[in-house]
């Protein structure tokens, strides 16, 4: 198939995969590691920088991660399944332009919003009939919609703002569980993230996608419907997306076209810094959780701690790298070890 | 991300098939991707014929120097993108290349006011080569996948580039006006900027359509494995690309610092998406084996137009980017007609036993 054999993975470590005992797996597994570093981060930034630890500062940190972490969810299964989607962003933007514009012609909010989700539905169904219909590569249909879906937020509502959304939806937007740091949108996405964990770990349907992202020609003559689980789940992340659309509008009380522009590279960074194999077929939505957070909490320990927040690209970009390099540079150092223990005379 | 395996393998064995046996077969798909690229040429045709239509001046000296001004630069990218997509590969961190390189031509020229011309571009060139053997380095010493190295030193260059400026930006008149009127002057009407991106594409065309490790950039691209059994230096071709890419982005930074003379950190962001967008546009299969520079370069100059056409129709600017992302879903569309006719085509003759 297409692209999966293109870098050669590392020489099988399988074959000694039996031997180990299942703590010393899951203590290797990649998302385990993320989850110790987001621990090590959280620890070392309250003990050293002030203000970390505080009420305020955790729930702007968990605000911040929102969209991420909403879009992140479907878009973990799509990767999973081998496929891409890029036009997370621009969904959001066309999603808040439209809400914006709708606003202004007077329907309830309540409406509106119900609206903007099925329209995110649908621009993923357009991505969904282009990729499982048409056989087109998501890659690039995902960046054409990436330009168009931009494009039209820009038709829809031009560079102007609209701004004047009820108090007490902005305020709502923000607000957290008993007054603490946890915000209600964490809540949201947390339960979905439940939600799609038990789709994902727990169903038949979660274990076809596995089989799907290993081999697409294997599973379906298993009798996965490839096409339709694949075209369900670019509406789903249209829906999510349009959902962050929602939220992102009223947490800055403000719907812009160019709301959350380029942010589908971050998107894309966060669920493969969680361990997600972007040839599909490996990954866990607990990594992923953890890698968002990982990001957001790096990003705000060096705005707290006066690093200049480009400092984070340095930083983002080297996990990412790190996440992919290291594991197969493991893998190929222990293949090699492997095979001079075995030429040597026993 | 996988696409259908028999269409595409039809799709992307075409320009392997070349050498030596020039039958039927392989006269049919070469003219087929030569209607790829004439098709667009076509609709490149065509947007202008009906912008002239509508306002005569659109065809005047100034106003295609403009054009061929805006496209150069991501001419000279597309074909830097395209040797790497040929190779079953991707470097989403031109932009950001793009970047720094333009930054650190400027910051040259704040340190050494004297220095040459051609050795500032040069320097800019060498620069973006050591940012591409980077990647290329990661990519195939490392083996993991080009999409998540490059996305990663996507964020690495571009950190690297604030961290370099501290919010500092550099202006015109930091820079020697030889330098930055190379970037706007013409010569015979055209623009200097222009020569260079033509010279590039048929240096680049040249490179992948005659030669032996061009030919073999779209072996591996057809087939990884199949290139390595057949004893391809699979690691080596795919590095050089990346250095190619990389020096090529190097080249656009240094005429980006030329032709706008205004520099800060956040030079060329978003970029690599248009130009990805330009080479798919331009007939380069986003996973592989076929495509071209010419292509890849036509691409670039069509949606370069596209913008400026809106303006001369009166047509809402915003409507812009819509239509440059319904022009990439046709594009690939239309590659996916073409390759589906070529593999019934193939299909056909071998079971007549040709």
């Amino acid at each position: 198939m297409a692209h999966d054999s293109l870098y050669a993975q590392p020489e099988a470590p399988a074959e000694r995969a039996e031997a180990h005992a299942w703590w010393r797996t899951a203590l290797t597994r990649w998302d385990t590691v993320i989850v110790v570093v987001l621990a090590a981060v959280v620890v070392v930034a309250s003990l050293s920088i002030d203000g970390f630890a505080s009420t305020g500062n955790a729930q702007f940190l968990l605000l911040d991660v929102v969209p991420i972490a909403l879009i992140a969810l479907p878009l973990t299964l799509i990767i999973i399944t081998g496929e891409i989607d890029l036009s997370v962003a621009s969904t959001l933007g066309l999603c808040s332009a439209v809400m914006g514009q709708l606003w202004l012609t007077g329907l309830p909010l309540e409406v509106i919003v119900v609206l903007v989700v099925l329209l995110g539905g649908l621009l993923g169904a357009v991505n969904g009939v282009f990729v499982t219909r048409f056989g087109l590569p998501a890659l690039a249909v995902t960046i054409g919609t990436l330009a168009a879906y931009r494009g039209l937020a820009y038709v829809v509502l031009g560079d102007r703002a609209v701004a004047d959304f009820p108090y007490d939806w902005t305020a709502a937007s923000l607000s957290t569980v008993a007054g603490g740091s946890l915000p209600w949108a964490m809540v949201m996405v947390l339960l979905l993230a439940c939600a799609f964990g038990v789709v994902l770990h727990v169903t038949p349907f979660g274990r076809k996608l596995y089989a799907m992202g290993n081999n697409a020609e294997a599973a379906s003559f298993a009798g996965v419907s490839v096409a339709t689980a694949k075209f369900w789940l670019f509406v789903t992340s249209g829906a999510v997306s349009g959902l962050a659309g929602v939220f992102w509008t009223l947490r800055f009380a403000s719907a812009r076209a160019d709301n959350a522009f380029a942010l589908e590279l971050a998107v894309v960074a966060a669920v493969l810094l969680g361990g997600v194999s972007i040839f599909g077929g490996r990954g866990a939505l607990l990594g992923v959780l953890a890698g968002v957070l990982l990001l957001g909490t790096v990003r705000n320990a060096l705005q707290l701690a006066d690093v200049s927040s480009e400092a984070l690209y340095v930083v983002t970009g080297s996990l990412l790298v790190a996440s992919v390099v290291v594991p197969n540079v493991v893998g190929m150092a222990r293949s090699w070890l492997r095979r001079r223990r075995r030429a040597a005379p026993a | 991300m996988k696409t259908g395996a028999p269409v595409a393998e039809g799709q992307q064995a075409t320009p392997t098939a070349e050498p030596a046996k020039t039958n039927g077969r392989t006269r049919f798909v070469q003219r087929l991707w030569v209607v790829r690229e004439i098709g667009i040429a076509a609709a490149l045709g065509l947007l202008v014929l009906v912008t002239a239509i509508d306002s005569p001046g659109f065809l005047s000296a100034p106003s295609i120097r403009d054009v061929l001004l805006g496209a150069s630069i991501l001419v000279i990218l597309a074909v830097g993108q395209t040797v790497v997509i040929v190779s079953r590969n991707i470097d989403l961190s031109v932009g950001s290349v793009l970047g720094l390189v333009a930054f650190a031509t400027g910051k040259l020229f704040l340190a050494a006011p004297g220095t040459p011309i051609v050795l500032a571009i040069l320097a800019g060139i060498g620069l973006g080569a050591v940012c591409g053997a980077i990647n290329g380095a990661l990519v195939a010493t490392a083996r993991v996948p080009a999409l998540v190295i490059t996305l990663g030193m996507l964020y690495v260059y571009r950190g690297v580039d604030h961290l370099w400026a501290k919010g500092q930006q550099i202006n015109a008149a930091d820079m020697p006006a030889g330098f930055l009127s190379m970037g706007t002057s013409t010569l015979l009407g055209v623009p200097v900027l222009a020569f260079i991106a033509l010279a590039v594409v048929l240096v680049a065309g040249m490179y992948l359509h005659s030669y032996r490790s061009g030919r073999e950039l779209y072996a591996i691209g057809s087939e990884p494995n199949a290139a390595r059994l057949s004893g391809i230096p699979v690691g080596r071709r795919v590095f050089g690309a990346f250095v190619v890419c990389g020096g090529m982005a190097g080249l656009a930074g240094a005429l980006y610092a030329a032709r706008f003379g205004t520099i800060d950190a956040t030079v060329g962001t978003g970029l690599e998406l248009e130009v990805v967008a330009a080479a798919v546009v331009g007939g380069v299969a986003i996973f592989g084996g076929s495509g071209s520079v010419y292509g890849a370069a036509l691409g670039a100059l069509l949606l370069t137009t596209i913008g400026t056409s809106l303006a001369v129709l009166r047509i809402d600017p915003f409507w812009q980017q819509a239509v440059v992302g319904g022009l990439i879903l046709a594009a690939i569309g239309l590659d996916r007609l073409l390759a589906l006719r070529v593999a019934n085509r193939l299909k056909g003759r071998s079971s007549h036993g040709a």
